[in-house]
């Protein structure tokens, strides 16, 4: 059994579908924080077979709970403090996602204009539905 | 200011008005004929197009302003490598209104974000064309004298005519109306257009051949088979003549029927076609001017009363 250990101040990602840990850290620019960061992967789960967990040792605040959301709601966010839980976020799918994620219809505005943020629009909050702002191309499941 | 991209920016009440002001304009045109002088409209048409370049020019004329612009990319500083967010800021010193066609996807919402005047999308690529949609309603509700409760055919290519997806988006914030898709299997209306329809109770049938609907239909609203939009020239041959309504096809279709197509055509309406009384084509083509200057004037937020019937 591995053990990590506790984290004080700071937030874990648990619930995490197995093998998208890698990618989270990736789209969240965990990198770029001069932090502790621990990655667990395939952990075992009663729930889901198999799981990943994050550990982030920083502010809440530091944390983009919109991409966050684009990318699996079903994360469970704990926030930790003093080395316990006081609080579980919920995430929500946000109504806009900017620069997250590049628009790749070869037609569309975004493919020559410089300097043009890609800026993609919650259609349908049902089915996950996100169009690009400028061509209105369809885009569904956003990192995976 | 307000800007045009699709043809769901305006709310039905909106486009009432704007029909009104329209058929306003068709019925005294010399009420409207000096109405935008000193003002300027700017063409700036990124790809080749004739009759929608020359509908907007037509229309900004006669309501007796005058018209700048380029007709195609190279000719602007675009072949410079000047991006749409600096033309349009150059352009809003220079006009009044700006009236762009680009080949790529957003471009004219991109312009109406960094523009200092009204911006029309006057076509992006295969995303939207509601000046074409616009017409297309002004054109049924002149000569129907409504926009709801009828059967409407739409035939031909459904699967990337732009023209017949925002009609049918249009189309259906209005009550009564049945839809009958007529196209080859390879030509049908994409899944979310169906999708759309059937959330929202519509009633739509899928047919292939038009002679069996042929009685039932109000509306034919026929369109090309778009030699560029294939990949491979065999099944553009195979397709593109699988539609040619003629004379005998006409006859069993109801006397008030109308015909409609956004032009160019090609073979699918022979030209035999052209004198039946049903034919409404060429009068589209003219609402298609009207409805342009009847946007224009509201962009412009120029002041209009429309006369009583």
């Amino acid at each position: 059994m591995l053990n990590v250990g506790k984290i004080k101040e700071g937030f874990v990602l648990d619930h995490i579908k197995a093998g998208r840990s890698l990618s989270i850290y990736e789209h969240l620019q965990l990198d770029k924080l001069d932090c502790t960061v621990a990655i667990i992967k395939n952990a075992r789960s009663n729930k889901m077979g198999k799981k990943d967990i994050l550990k982030v040792e920083c502010d809440i605040d530091m944390l983009d709970m919109d991409v966050l959301a684009c990318i699996d709601h079903s994360i469970t966010v704990n926030v930790i403090r003093n080395e316990k839980i006081v609080e579980k976020k919920d995430l929500v799918l946000p109504k806009q996602i900017k620069n997250v994620y590049r628009c790749k219809n070869p037609r569309c505005i975004t493919s020559i204009e410089q300097e043009l943020p890609h800026i993609f629009i919650l259609a349908d909050r049902e089915k996950e539905v996100y169009r690009c702002k400028y061509c209105e191309e369809k885009f569904t499941g956003l990192f995976f | 200011m307000r800007h045009l991209m699709s043809p769901l920016d305006f709310t039905t009440t909106e486009l009432d008005r704007l029909f009104d002001l329209a058929n306003d304009i068709e019925a005294n045109p010399q009420k409207y004929a000096r109405i935008c002088s000193g003002k300027i409209m700017a063409t700036c048409f990124y790809e080749p197009s004739t009759r929608t370049r020359l509908s907007f020019e037509s229309a900004m004329v006669r309501l007796g302003g005058t018209v700048v612009g380029f007709s195609d990319a190279s000719s602007s500083s675009a072949s410079k490598g000047e991006s749409v967010s600096d033309t349009i800021r150059v352009i809003s010193c220079y006009a009044d209104i700006c009236a762009m066609r680009h080949p790529k996807e957003g471009a004219p919402m991109v312009a109406a974000e960094k523009s200092g005047i009204p911006v029309i999308n006057a076509g992006d690529g295969g995303h939207q064309h509601p000046t074409q949609t616009l017409t297309d309603l002004l054109t049924i509700r002149s000569m129907k004298g409504r926009l709801k409760d009828f059967t409407i055919g739409l035939c031909g290519d459904l699967k990337f005519g732009r023209t017949v997806h925002s009609l049918i988006h249009a189309l259906i914030r209005y009550p009564g109306i049945h839809f009958l898709f007529i196209s080859p299997e390879e030509l049908r209306v994409p899944d979310y257009i169906t999708e759309l329809l059937k959330s929202q109770n519509i009633p739509y049938e899928e047919v292939i051949k038009l002679e069996d609907v042929m009685p039932r239909i109000d509306m034919l609203y026929m369109t090309r088979v778009q030699k560029e939009r294939f990949f491979n020239e065999e099944d553009y041959v195979r397709l593109k003549d699988f539609y040619i309504l003629d004379a005998d096809k006409m006859k069993p279709a109801k006397e008030d029927m109308l015909v409609l197509h956004p032009l160019p055509r090609v073979n699918e309406i022979s030209v035999e076609v052209d004198k039946d009384p049903r034919a409404a084509y060429f009068k589209q083509a003219q609402y298609g001017v009207y409805v342009r200057m009847a946007l224009i004037l509201t962009l412009l937020e120029m002041e209009t009363e429309v006369s009583p019937c």
